[in-house]
């Protein structure tokens, strides 16, 4: 029994010794740029590189998560002109970064910003890293505040979740790839340069397309669906407001083929897939001030 | 030594070198990042941080972590979608930007798409204008501002802020 003790202590020394001694040379490689043997033998295997399989959700990081939102931003307002008005922009500024803090990602590389689009289009787009658009006509159907942080809290659904980054194509990360692990620290060559500029471009129309065009598939609506209710759950927005803006939205959509319509599922199977969630919050009673305020900012659109 | 001596030295061994396991480390992955003295966005601010700043996780709650450097002179809250177990190598050699394609231990800052690919994107693109882009980013929201517009509109604020 003795013998049995010893060994236990010391085999259980070792386990936990050797944590420590591993999270030394951890440390060390942190320090010295060095690290371990096996993973510098695997990172000097050219073939191993070229061989990892590209996961845009594990691969990009949220720098450059940022740059891609950039570029998609900038690419969604090459077709839709932004709606300058301040205070209106301001309102939803203040709204829609209430509702990023209690998202399950409230810090992005760049952060959460909001502008209107001046189309009469029903529309919204969370771009990643955190630019968010929405329409003159999607404001225009949200009779209250909580519709409206129904309408920005799906859209940041769509970014916690990395949504746009599932749209790109995984042709895109062999540059991302090869570039990475032939630079060394300094800046890109102009072949390098050049061969990542033709991803990176890829990449933005990939998300764009996506976004602007076929819209995402049903169950990653569903999931948007679903982290607005749980955000505006944690604010303390009606998330029956969800439901609301769905409905109203399928009124005016009624009369037009083009945005949501296109993009999105039908609001009643939308609906049917939330209704559980929302369960029994009843109505939306919106008190005096939220109102007023809201109905201040919208007299702006 | 008797079975009662090797378990208290078992036990008195474990206890000095668990805290070393514990010592986890992780890297501030967003631009600049405040350190709160309450794990939610209602604490105030003691402290920022930046990009690839390496720091020892000194507690956690929830989806809050505190962080400290080595010698406990910044400590604060964070929320944890600001910090990556990845190593942020600002200046990056040949071997790490290996390891980085390879392994996804390492992250390499400003490498991959960055501001000289949009530069060089938009060179290609000169119709695609990032004018509004640059203002959006300029309109910036405190978490206090927030706070106070929540609360203006009779919005009732769930503990904790984020989950």
């Amino acid at each position: 029994m003795k013998k049995a003790l010893l060994i236990l202590f010391a085999v259980s020394f070792a386990l936990v010794a050797g944590c420590k001694l591993i999270d030394v040379v951890a440390d060390a490689a942190a320090v010295t740029g060095v690290i371990s043997s096996e993973q510098a033998q695997y990172a000097s295997s050219g073939a191993k590189v070229a061989s990892k399989t590209f996961d845009a959700m594990k691969d990009i990081t949220p720098e450059q998560e940022y740059y891609i939102g950039r570029s998609v931003g900038a690419t969604v307002l090459k077709t839709y002109q932004p709606y300058t008005e301040k205070t209106v922009n301001e309102y939803v500024n203040l709204l829609g970064q209430a509702l990023a803090m209690a998202s399950d990602m409230p810090e992005t590389f760049g952060g959460y910003h909001f502008l209107i689009m001046a189309t009469d289009e029903i529309n919204a787009f969370g771009a990643p890293g955190g630019l968010i658009f929405v329409s003159r006509g999607l404001l225009k159907c949200c009779k209250n505040e909580d519709m409206l942080a129904a309408v920005l809290a799906h859209e940041i659904g769509h970014v916690q979740n990395k949504h746009g980054l599932r749209a790109i194509k995984a042709s895109r990360g062999t540059a991302v790839f090869t570039t990475a692990a032939a630079e060394a620290g300094k800046s890109f060559g102009g072949a390098e340069l050049a061969q990542l500029t033709t991803a990176f471009e890829g990449t933005i129309g990939d998300i764009a397309a996506t976004m602007v065009n076929s819209g995402y598939a049903r169950k990653l609506e569903t999931q948007a669906d679903t982290d607005a209710i749980t955000i505006m759950k944690r604010v303390g927005y009606n998330p029956t407001a969800i439901k609301d803006m769905l409905l109203e939205m399928e009124k005016q959509l009624k009369h037009s083929k083009g945005g949501f319509a296109k993009t999105h599922p039908d609001p009643q199977v939308r609906i049917k897939d939330i209704e559980k969630l929302i369960g029994g919050c009843g109505p939306v009673i919106s008190p005096k001030a939220r109102q007023e305020r809201f109905n201040r900012a919208m007299a702006q659109i | 030594m008797t079975r009662h001596t090797a378990i208290v030295i078992f036990v008195l061994c474990c206890a000095l070198v668990s805290p070393a396991m514990a010592a986890k480390k992780m890297s501030v992955q967003i631009r600049e990042g405040k350190l709160r003295s309450a794990p939610s966005f209602v604490g105030s601010v003691v402290g920022t941080v930046k990009y690839g700043d390496r720091f020892t996780v000194a507690d956690t709650q929830g989806d809050w972590i505190r962080i400290e450097d080595e010698n406990s002179k910044i400590a604060g809250w964070i929320h944890k979608s600001a910090l990556s177990t990845k190593r942020i190598k600002l200046k990056a050699g040949k071997d790490n930007a290996e390891v980085a394609a390879s392994s996804g231990e390492l992250a390499l800052a400003g490498k991959g798409f960055n501001s000289d690919v949009e530069a060089e994107f938009k060179s290609k693109n000169k119709d695609v204008d990032f004018s509004w882009i640059d203002k959006m980013e300029k309109i910036v929201v405190t978490p206090a501002e927030a706070a106070a517009f929540l609360k203006q509109g009779e919005v009732a604020v769930s503990k904790g802020g984020a989950k």
